[in-house]
């Protein structure tokens, strides 16, 4: 068995699931990713093509994990394109994760896209752990939306409610994740909200957060060239979201002021969203 | 007397003071002003030597462009990625740590242009990569080729007043005889070693793992190489040598300076034991100079020469 993270380990996808027509869940056998916490990622390699961070996905067999990509650019489509039998090489899990803790009866959770990812994982251990959970879904339409039945079947044992919404109205709320957390925030407390998603999403989050004081927990996604934390490709002002995150808490967001504004492109050069 | 521990492990590095002989290596987390104050204040770093900077924007290669390897070793092609001399010295207009901008270029007449975008900056000096070893037409490629390495220098320092590092490694030409022509040129100190061109093929999948299917290695096991390369170019040369590669706790720091370091270069361990190895190693020196009573570190620069 592979002990160490960091060196490849080549994988074969044993299943794959498509998810919406532009994303797709694939499933590999590996033991260090099975053990993955809600959260971390993973460097994957599609050989001869490109090397991308994931976060780990939930698998419903032991020793299994999963991933779930978005086509987007050369690299996520070519991965969206790999199906049972194709290998696949990767390294991690590699960063912090979600916290959870006993004391928290009642927690949030608010995804958009892919970023439903590692909130899926979370989603898991609330479920385990019994603690009551709203989840919102955000798609741009209907046929985007992601992990709506999976969300149903692995909180059922816990007291749960999912709310999807969609930019265009053609399921569920019209307006975006954000519309339908502060209509809730009106006349609900939470112990603590998660999130995961596109950067501006999760800014807009974090800015709710503060009016409503809700304690948070934010993943963050960046171009990732190591992985490890010695390029600093992924950094925002002093943090590398590699090692320092994925998961940043509300203290630590409000010092990033870089956060939902100014990413580093390939060469480094800081820009705009 | 009690002696302050600034004192113990200041270290002179060609007219350059710094608190302590352990510099961030270039190319790592080499890009972003805000970790730059974070290494110096946070973890207590010596210097910083920024990413290798061009006179324009590098992209760099597609990934997988750093390849971790077993036993604390990486593989990297990164490609020299860099933002680019007016991005980066826009970055550091207000710097105020002990930082060093790393140079890299394929031509003579870069290198004016490229100490004029910082010299006026609140700068130590520079580093000149002449060692990257997998960029065509830049780094080793102009290391290895000893006139225009003499050329460049020669350049480089009619144009700036500010110290001037020559980065070298292994390539085609005598790293000691590279390291002549610097002195003779002007250079006032040599890093060394850069990383060494290498490879990793996947059995599986029977491909190259790097895109560029070509890369550098660093980490542990580039350390016997670079002792043995500071060990002869602090013999034959005059002027002080900054040892680099494989750095992962103080044994090794003091290896390095009984090899002949003046000061050392620190990359690799990072990816495996985080920004704190910098504390930690500078805690280790501590704990070897009290119990030799030194009264500084620098008294064992080169020591392994007398035998
Ligand atoms: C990802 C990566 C990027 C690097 N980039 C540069 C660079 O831009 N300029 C340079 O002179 N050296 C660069 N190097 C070489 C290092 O500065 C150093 O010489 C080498 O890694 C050996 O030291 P180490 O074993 O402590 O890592 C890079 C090394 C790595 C691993
Ligand atoms: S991806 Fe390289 S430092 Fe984070």
């Amino acid at each position: 068995m592979h002990t160490n993270i960091d060196t490849h380990r080549i994988v074969s996808i044993c299943e794959d699931t498509l998810e919406t027509p532009n994303v797709k869940t694939l499933i590999f056998q590996d033991n260090l990713s099975f053990k993955a916490k809600p959260g971390q990622f993973l460097m994957v390699w599609i050989p001869g093509v490109e090397e991308l961070p994931m976060s780990v996905m939930v698998s419903n067999t032991n020793d299994n994990a999963a991933i779930t990509v978005k086509k987007y650019g050369i690299g996520s489509t070519a991965l969206f394109q790999k199906k049972k039998g194709d290998v696949i090489g990767i390294r991690g899990p590699y960063g912090n994760y979600f916290r959870v803790s006993k004391k928290q009866k009642k927690v949030i959770l608010i995804g958009g896209g892919t970023g439903l990812v590692p909130l899926m994982r979370l989603s898991v251990i609330l479920n385990k752990m019994q603690i009551s959970c709203t989840l919102i879904i955000g798609a741009r339409s209907k046929p985007e939306i992601l992990f709506y039945n999976f969300a149903k079947k692995i909180l059922q044992n816990t007291k749960h409610k999912i709310i999807v919404t969609t930019e265009d109205g053609s399921f569920g709320i019209k307006g975006y994740p954000t519309d339908a957390l502060i209509k809730i925030l009106e006349h609900d407390k939470f112990d603590m909200a998660y999130t995961c998603g596109p950067e501006l999403m999760m800014k807009k989050v974090y800015d709710i957060s503060i009016s409503y004081d809700l304690s948070l927990q934010a993943s963050l996604e960046r171009y990732m060239k190591c992985g490890v934390g010695i390029c600093a490709s992924c950094c925002i002002n002093d943090k590398l979201v590699c090692t320092d995150g994925t998961v940043f808490n509300n203290k630590e967001l409000k010092m990033m002021t870089d956060f939902g504004l100014i990413y580093r492109n390939k060469s480094g050069i800081k820009s705009h969203y | 007397m009690k002696r302050s521990t600034k004192d113990i492990l200041a270290v002179n590095l060609a007219g350059i003071s710094l608190d302590n002989p352990l510099i961030l290596a270039s190319g790592f987390l080499g890009i972003s002003q805000e970790i730059f104050t974070r290494l110096y204040h946070e973890f207590e770093v010596g210097a910083i030597v920024s990413k290798s900077i061009s006179l324009n924007p590098m992209e760099g290669y597609r990934g997988p462009t750093v390849v971790p390897l077993e036993n604390f070793n990486f593989l990297n092609a990164v490609g020299l990625s860099n933002p680019g001399s007016d991005s980066f010295s826009n970055e550091i207009k207000n710097n105020d740590v002990p930082l060093l901008v790393s140079l890299v270029g394929s031509q003579e007449n870069e290198f004016p242009k490229l100490i004029k975008k910082f010299d006026k900056l609140c700068i130590l000096g520079y580093e000149v990569n002449l060692s990257c070893p997998h960029v065509a037409k830049m780094g080793m490629e102009v290391g290895d080729d000893i006139e225009l390495v003499y050329r460049i220098i020669k350049r480089i320092k009619s144009v700036t007043t500010k110290p001037v590092i020559i980065k070298i490694g292994i390539g085609n030409t005598n790293i000691v005889k590279i390291a002549e022509i610097a002195q003779d040129a002007g250079a006032n100190a040599i890093t060394a070693i850069n990383t060494i061109r290498a490879m990793k093929i996947d059995i599986k999948t029977e491909r190259p793992i790097l895109s560029n299917k070509f890369g550098g290695l660093s980490g542990k096991a580039i350390k016997p190489i670079g002792i043995r390369s500071v060990y002869e170019i602090s013999k034959n040369l005059n002027i002080p040598v900054v040892g680099c590669g494989g750095i992962f706790s103080w044994e090794d720091v003091i290896e390095y300076m009984l090899a002949g370091s003046s000061a050392v270069q620190i990359g690799s361990s990072i990816g495996y034991l985080g920004m704190s190895v910098f504390k930690e190693i500078k805690k280790g020196i501590m704990d070897y100079i009290k119990k030799k009573d030194l009264k500084n570190i620098m008294e064992i620069i080169g020591n392994a020469h007398k035998y």
